[in-house]
C-alpha cells in the first residue's frame, strides 16, 4: 500500500515537473510567433502587429482565439482518421524531446544517458506528421509539399546526425548536461570553435529540419498554396503551426546547448566581468542564448528568398555531408593529439 | 525507495503493453489493405519492438532502432508507397484460390518454428535474468569496446560490404553524366551587377502631343 503511494507520488511529481515544461513552451511559442511579426515587421520597415493590448502584446492569444473557434474542415475524399492523427503526430514529438533538456546544472526532467540520440530521434519522428498530413488530405498541393518536405528532412538529417557526432566525439558522451559541463571554462572553451565547420552545417541543417525560410518549400505558398497542411483549418491548422514554432526554439535551445556552453556564463574566466556577473543565475544564459538563436532564424527569414530544390537537394549532399565526414576525421585527430583547451 | 516487487510488476506492465502492442501492429500490417496503413503500422511496431528493447536497458540499440528504422528507412518506404496506385481489386483476386496454400505454408512455418525455439527453450533456467546494470552503467561506451576490440573484423567487413552496396547501387542507376540543362550555382553566384545591366543615359524626348503644343503640363 505503502509503496503504491509513493508510486503515485512520483508520477505526480513527474507530470508537476513536465507542466512546469510545458506552460512556459507554450507560452513562449505563442509569443515566437508575435516576435516574429514584430521583428520582421521592423526588418520590413512595418510596424507589425500593435492593434490587441498594450504594442499589440495580447496578439497570440488572439489568434488562437479564433483558431479554436473556427470549423475544422475534413475533406471528404480525405482518409479521416489519418487526416486528424497527423496533428497529433507533429505535436507530440516537438513537445516529447523537452523531457530529456537541461535547462541548468541538475534541472532537467530525465537525466538520461543517451540524450543526444534521443533528440535526433524525437525531431526525426516529427517528419511523419508532415507526411502524413499531405497524403491524408488527398490533395495535389498537400502531396507535392509532403514528398518535398520527406526528401529534404531525410538528406539533412544525415549531415544534422554526422555534426552531432562530432560534439559527442569532442564531449565523449551524449548526456547532454554532461556535453555542457566538458565546455566549461569561458567563452573560448566552448565548441563553437574547434567544431566550427560543423556548428554552421548544424545550425543551416536545423533550418531546414525546422522547414523554416529559406527551405520552407515544403509550405512554399507561391507554388503549393500552403503544402503538406493546405486542407487545414482551425485548431488543426495551430497545432501545425504550433509544432514548427516549438520545433524552432528546441533546435535553438540544442544549438546553445551544444556549441555555446548552454546555461555556463561567457565570462567565465574573465577577470573583473566573471565575479561581476556570478549572481546571474545560469538559466538566464541559456535563454539569452536561445533568444539570440531564435533572433537568428527569424533574421535569416527576412533576409535569404527561397532555395530552389534541386539546390537543397545539392547543398545537402554534395556540400554539408563531406564536410561532416571530413571534420569528423580531423576531430579524431586532434582530440588524439590532445589539442588544448578542449580536449586536454 | 520501492522495494523489487512492484518494480517488476511495474516492468512486466510495460512489457506486455508493448508486445501486445508490437503483436497487434505486427499483424495490422499483414492485414490491412491500405498500404500507407501497412507501413504506418510497421512503424508502430518498430517502435514497440523499441520499447521492449528498451526494458532490457539497451537504450542504445533502442533509440537506434527507431532513429534509423522509424527516423529514415520507413520515411523513404513511406515515400515510395504513398506514390504507388495500387488497385486493391486486382489485389483481392485469387484470395480464396491461394488460401490453402497459404495456410498450410503458414503453418508448416509455425511448426517450424515451435519446435526450433519452442516454449521449452525460454524459462528462468535456461536463461537466468540478468542482474540490472548500475545508474552510470554506459551501453554505448560497453558497445563501442566490444565492436572496436572483440568483433573489429566482422565489423569492418559488414562496413566494406555496404560500402559495395553503395558504390553498387549507384553504379547500376547511374547512366553517364548527362549534358544538363541546369545553371551552374557557382557560376551564378559570381555575377556581378556589371554582366547583366548596361546603365545608359538618354536625353529626355518629347511626345508627339508635347510637341504639338509646345508645352509641358
Amino acid at each position: 500500500m505503502n509503496d503504491m503511494v509513493e508510486m503515485i507520488m512520483t508520477l505526480l511529481i513527474i507530470i508537476a515537473k513536465s507542466i512546469a515544461i510545458l506552460v512556459p513552451l507554450l507560452l513562449a511559442v505563442a509569443y515566437l510567433t508575435y516576435a516574429e511579426r514584430k521583428v520582421i515587421g521592423f526588418m520590413q520597415s512595418r510596424i507589425g502587429p500593435n492593434r490587441v493590448g498594450p504594442f499589440g502584446l495580447f496578439q497570440p492569444f488572439a489568434d488562437g482565439l479564433k483558431l479554436i473557434f473556427k470549423e475544422i474542415i475534413v475533406p471528404s475524399k480525405s482518409n479521416r482518421y489519418l487526416f486528424i492523427i497527423a496533428p497529433v503526430l507533429a505535436m507530440g514529438p516537438a513537445i516529447a524531446v523537452w523531457a530529456v533538456i537541461p535547462f541548468d546544472e541538475g534541472l532537467v526532467l530525465a537525466n538520461i544517458n543517451v540524450g543526444l540520440l534521443y533528440v535526433l530521434m524525437m525531431t526525426s519522428l516529427g517528419i511523419y506528421g508532415i507526411i502524413i498530413a499531405g497524403w491524408a488530405s488527398n490533395s495535389k498541393y498537400a502531396f507535392l509539399g509532403a514528398l518535398r518536405s520527406a526528401a529534404q528532412i531525410v538528406s539533412y538529417e544525415i549531415a544534422m546526425g554526422f555534426a552531432l557526432v562530432g560534439v559527442l566525439m569532442a564531449a565523449q558522451s551524449m548526456n547532454l548536461t554532461e556535453i555542457v559541463q566538458k565546455q566549461n571554462g569561458g567563452f573560448w572553451h566552448w565548441y563553437w570553435l574547434p567544431l566550427l565547420p560543423l556548428f554552421l552545417v548544424y545550425w543551416i541543417s536545423a533550418v531546414a529540419e525546422t522547414n523554416r525560410a529559406p527551405f520552407d518549400v515544403a509550405e512554399g505558398e507561391s507554388e503549393i498554396v500552403a503544402g503538406f497542411h493546405v486542407e487545414y483549418a482551425g485548431i488543426a491548422f495551430a497545432i501545425f503551426f504550433l509544432a514548427e514554432y516549438a520545433n524552432m526554439i528546441l533546435v535553438s535551445t540544442i544549438a546553445a546547448l551544444l556549441f555555446l556552453g548552454g546555461w555556463l556564463s561567457p565570462f567565465q574566466g574573465m577577470p573583473i566581468l566573471e565575479s561581476a556577473f556570478t549572481w546571474v543565475p545560469g538559466i538566464v544564459w541559456l535563454l539569452l542564448k536561445i533568444s539570440f538563436f531564435l533572433f537568428l532564424l527569424l533574421w535569416i527569414r527576412a533576409t535569404f528568398p527561397r532555395f530552389r530544390y534541386d539546390q537543397i537537394m545539392r547543398l545537402g549532399w554534395k556540400v554539408f555531408i563531406p564536410i561532416t565526414l571530413i571534420w569528423i576525421v580531423v576531430l579524431g585527430i586532434a582530440i588524439q593529439a590532445k589539442i588544448e583547451p578542449w580536449f586536454g | 525507495m520501492q522495494n523489487i516487487g512492484d518494480v517488476m510488476t511495474m516492468q512486466q506492465v510495460m512489457f506486455y503493453i508493448f508486445s501486445g502492442l508490437a503483436l497487434f501492429a505486427g499483424s495490422m500490417v499483414i492485414v490491412s489493405k491500405n498500404p500507407v496503413r501497412a507501413v504506418l503500422f510497421l512503424v508502430l511496431t518498430f517502435i514497440s519492438m523499441s520499447g521492449l528493447w528498451m526494458l532490457l536497458e539497451a537504450e542504445f540499440l533502442a533509440i537506434t532502432l527507431v532513429l534509423v528504422y522509424v527516423g529514415a528507412v520507413m520515411v523513404l518506404f513511406l515515400f515510395v508507397v504513398m506514390m504507388l496506385d495500387i488497385e486493391l481489386a486486382s489485389v483481392r483476386e485469387g484470395f480464396s484460390r491461394y488460401l490453402p496454400v497459404g495456410i498450410s505454408v503458414s503453418v508448416l512455418v509455425v511448426v517450424a518454428l515451435v519446435s526450433a525455439v519452442g516454449p521449452k527453450e525460454f524459462g528462468l533456467e535456461k536463461v537466468p535474468a540478468p542482474a540490472p546494470y548500475p545508474v552510470d552503467f554506459s551501453n554505448v561506451k560497453a558497445l563501442g569496446e566490444l565492436l572496436y576490440t572483440q568483433y573489429l573484423y566482422p565489423f569492418e567487413i559488414a562496413a566494406i560490404l555496404l560500402l559495395v552496396a553503395i558504390i553498387a547501387a549507384i553504379s547500376l542507376t547511374f547512366r553517364g553524366r548527362r549534358e544538363s540543362k541546369a545553371p551552374n550555382p557557382s557560376q551564378q553566384v559570381q555575377v556581378r551587377k556589371a554582366d547583366r545591366i548596361r546603365l545608359v543615359k538618354m536625353k529626355p524626348e518629347k511626345t508627339g502631343e508635347e510637341r504639338e503644343s509646345g508645352s509641358i503640363i
